[in-house]
């Protein structure tokens, strides 16, 4: 044993039994240890457990953990309060939640300095501008001045970061820190982490569900699964010759995907086709500009872009939630009415619509059966045995066992939520889907197995959608064709498998560039572009 | 390749059945998810309606008639729970009372909560205009204290039964509605809501079957609280003779009429507020069963 941190057997228990267990790994002075697992890992427990710290209704039960040969679990809480935020830092993963909104960011920045009686406040606020400046942030004698919602995503996940390292931490926690990103503004925040970390010279523990960005980031890998640990080792080895078969499928989830052979594409004859549509909700700025496309039957089609493009903006059109400013939406072509209220029940049949979030899409009161039958019985009138078979039949078409028809939502994992989901528009019959961001709120492994069934789905059934995503991969992986959306306007259109020689636009390329892979040194050897250098 | 990964995501652990199975929902399924505090609160308030029911043709004595020898008795064979400060049977004048309490504050209470919930899923699912209107007309109701609105109303157009009942009501609707718009307001926003509208549902179907179950819980507590208040508030106009008329007298204003025997310690007080404590409590813990019987059984608690 000779780690700077030292994890011996740690056991943590909630009101429901063991949470993690048995877990052990050293980190080395100076090196970058990943915790990499999918969600309910026990990954976030762990980081906590770190700085003796576990959420309300669990305690740490057996084990130990040592950093700098204090033994934190023997600790008590007064000695735990003066090592958390001074010696052992922390950085969250939504900075946004992390910052009081009500204060002035350089206040933020130097309160943990101020609070272990570090510094003066002087001396502080320079410590704090020499960390603006490494962090690479604009401006770094005036940001201080600002409020939290004054600067950009990137930018506050950047302060969060010199709040943590502005007490000279020696073990730093980074807790999912990119995840709330997009990918064009988390490469940068990856290359800041890992120059600053390497600077000076402090122990890390990152912890992600995101393989490719730990690649990047880490010297050891351990991979958690249900609270245990599955295989640690040396980066490279651990992503290259992976010996536990789930590291293999956390792996094979990661690469790059095959691109799946287009459905059925009959005919040229567009199923679904917007022409000149623009779109703003109540009187604020326009979101969707003069939007054309056109969706051949049975084809497929990828929208891309990062939060704020307009991408989910245009389902809400195309759904009729939203009516479009001006424009039209034309279904086999003939135009729909603006608004859902004004479309007939069959029009509104032909277009469904599968929300992000399966938590919130589906109804928590309802059970699957109920879920499901609704549709079939608003657009066929279905009733009784019929209705029974026809939910029998979807269940079936989900890989979903017929009793599930009795559950509720509350007792299914999320990949079954998200197919659930999927089958109540398919309920419907649909000759157009609409799935916005269908993976992003799935782990890894479940995400590739949802995106492999959406594109057998699409084969069986020939159906025609509009797949939403800000995963390129997810995109090429079940689309024909890509739209990237940027600023609320299509920059680019390009046939989905060789989207990377097609693209012409920066933005596509910035994309492109910015999507983290798997290979070692991919970070360093990516080109640097800024989104701001980007114009439409 | 795809049969592969499909594999991989059939074998992710899936959470256990939690609540027990949904079935039919009778009582007796009722009664089984329940858990002993929400057994205890049903047992209590079955004996109240049973009382409320059964209460004049039981008594022992008439309720006006003066049959005991003394003011304020301590509880004999002949007079179970003492007399009163007139010298009545406290036990007769319980039990013909226990239906007002019983009958008209549950009655108003669950009037005023109805008329709140449904009032406020209207408001989420209509046009704007109509949210604005009711919401407005709700805050100038509130701002009114309810004691003066009532006795206005009840100065206004008499005091009988019925009138007290739809008093009662109106006084708590807006304080109902302000609770349950909130809920509803915000469970409209909601994705299943949204796809809901997306489907082509209309809007009494959204209100019904998409928010109102959502909202259900939170809205049943806020009834048992809000029968609480109305409890104090029947006992309060009967007091100020605006209630119910004498010689009946509500369980409220038999508490009321007797606070010269308190100091005695005189069942005449005692037994009578006792009543309106259990009766209360047993209505909130009934409430707080249900809820978190549905709550277990809905997967949607913590």
């Amino acid at each position: 044993m000779s780690g700077w941190v030292e994890v011996e057997g740690l056991q943590v228990c909630g009101p429901n039994g063991p949470i993690v267990d048995q877990v052990s790994f050293q980190v080395a002075k100076g090196e970058v240890l990943a915790l990499i697992g999918e969600s309910g890992s026990g990954k976030t427990t762990i980081a906590l457990a770190l700085m003796g710290y576990v959420r309300g209704g669990c305690r740490i039960t057996s084990g130990a953990i040592r950093v700098g040969g204090r033994d934190l679990v023997a600790s008590r809480e007064r000695q735990l309060q003066a090592l958390r935020g001074a010696k052992i830092a922390y950085i969250a993963q939504s900075a946004a939640a992390a910052f009081n909104p009500s204060l002035n960011l350089m206040d933020q920045v130097v309160e943990p300095a101020l609070a272990h009686r570090l510094m003066d406040r002087a001396s502080a606020e320079a410590k704090a501008l020499d960390l603006f400046r490494a962090l690479g942030l604009p401006s770094p004698e005036t940001i201080g001045r600002r409020y939290p919602h004054q600067v950009s995503g990137g930018q506050l996940q950047r302060l969060m970061a010199a709040m943590a390292l502005i007490t000279d931490p020696e073990l730093v926690i980074l807790d999912e820190p990119t995840t709330a990103l997009d990918v064009t503004t988390q490469i940068e925040a990856l290359r800041v982490f890992k120059r600053v970390v390497r600077d000076l010279g402090v122990s890390a523990v990152y912890v992600s569900h995101d393989l490719a960005v730990v690649a990047q980031m880490a010297d050891r890998i351990v991979v958690l699964n249900n609270g245990r640990v599955r295989e640690q080792g040396a980066a490279e080895q651990v992503l290259e010759a992976p010996a536990d078969p789930y590291t293999r499928s956390l792996v094979a989830a990661a690469q790059a995907r095959r691109p799946h052979p287009s459905g059925r594409v009959e005919d040229a004859e567009a199923v679904l086709e917007l022409r000149g549509v623009s779109a703003r909700y109540g009187r604020g700025p326009e979101v969707l500009h003069d939007i054309d496309l056109a969706l051949p039957r049975g084809g497929s089609l990828g929208v891309i872009g990062e939060s704020g493009s307009g991408k989910s903006t245009l389902a809400r059109v195309v759904s009729g939630l939203l009516p479009a400013a001006s424009g039209e939406v034309r279904l086999a072509g003939r135009t729909l009415a603006p608004t859902v209220g004004k479309r007939t029940r069959e029009e509104l049949r032909r277009i469904q619509i599968v929300f992000q979030n399966a938590d919130t899409a589906l109804n928590p009161a309802h059970t699957v059966g109920r879920l499901l039958a609704r549709p079939v019985a608003l657009y066929e009138g279905l009733r009784g045995a019929a209705l029974e078979a026809r939910v029998r039949e979807l269940l079936d078409l989900i890989r979903l066992p017929a009793g599930f028809a009795n559950r509720r939502c509350g007792e299914l994992s999320g990949g079954q939520k998200q197919r659930i989901n999927l089958a109540r528009a398919l309920a419907a019959r649909p000759d157009v889907v609409l799935c916005d961001e269908v993976t992003s709120a799935l782990d890894t492994v479940v995400a590739a197995a949802m995106l492999a069934f959406l594109a057998e789905l699409r084969r069986e059934l020939g159906l025609s959608m509009i797949f939403i995503s800000h995963d390129i991969s997810a995109v090429q992986e079940v689309c024909d064709e890509v739209a990237v959306f940027y600023a609320g306007e299509i920059v680019e259109r390009a046939p989905a498998a060789d989207l990377a020689q097609a693209a012409r636009h920066p933005y596509t390329e910035l994309l492109l560039a910015s999507t983290p892979q798997l290979r070692r040194g991919w970070l360093e050897s990516a080109p640097v572009c800024a989104p701001a250098n980007i114009h439409r | 390749m795809s049969e592969a990964a499909i594999d991989i995501a059939v074998q992710e652990p899936a959470v256990p059945p939690g609540g027990p199975p949904v079935g039919p929902l009778g009582l007796g399924a009722a009664w089984r998810r329940l858990p002993l505090s929400g057994r205890i609160g049903a047992l209590v308030v079955a004996f109240w309606l049973v009382t409320a029911l059964a209460g004049p043709w039981i008594a022992p004595y008439p309720i006006g008639a003066i049959v005991a020898g003394d003011v304020f008795e301590p509880p004999s064979l002949r007079h179970l729970l003492g007399s009163d400060y007139l010298g009545r049977d406290v036990l007769s004048r319980m039990l013909t009372g226990a239906r007002y309490t019983v009958g008209l504050a549950l009655a108003s209470a669950a009037a005023a909560s109805f008329m709140g919930a449904s009032l406020a899923l209207l408001a989420a699912v209509s046009a704007r205009w109509i949210d604005e209107a009711l919401s407005r007309f709700m805050d100038a109701m509130i701002s009114l204290p309810s004691k003066v609105l009532a006795l206005v109303m009840v100065a206004a157009f008499g005091a009988s039964t019925p009138l007290l009942l739809m008093t009662l009501a109106v006084t708590y609707t807006p304080g109902a509605y302000r609770i349950a718009r909130a809920l509803a307001v915000g469970l409209n926003q909601m994705d299943y809501v949204q796809a809901a509208r997306a489907r082509g549902e209309g809007r009494f179907y959204i209100a019904r079957s998409e928010i109102l179950p959502n909202m259900i819980n939170p809205v049943l507590a806020d009834f048992g609280l809000r029968f609480g208040f109305v409890v104090l508030l029947l006992s309060g106009l009967s007091f100020l003779g605006l209630g119910v008329q004498p010689p009946n007298a509500d369980l409220g204003s038999l508490v009321r009429e007797n606070t010269s025997g308190l100091a005695a310690g005189a069942p005449a007080i005692v037994a009578p507020a006792v009543a309106i404590a259990t009766l209360t409590i047993a209505v909130n813990l009934l409430i707080d069963g249900l809820s978190g019987g549905r709550l277990r059984a809905g997967g949607t608690g913590e």
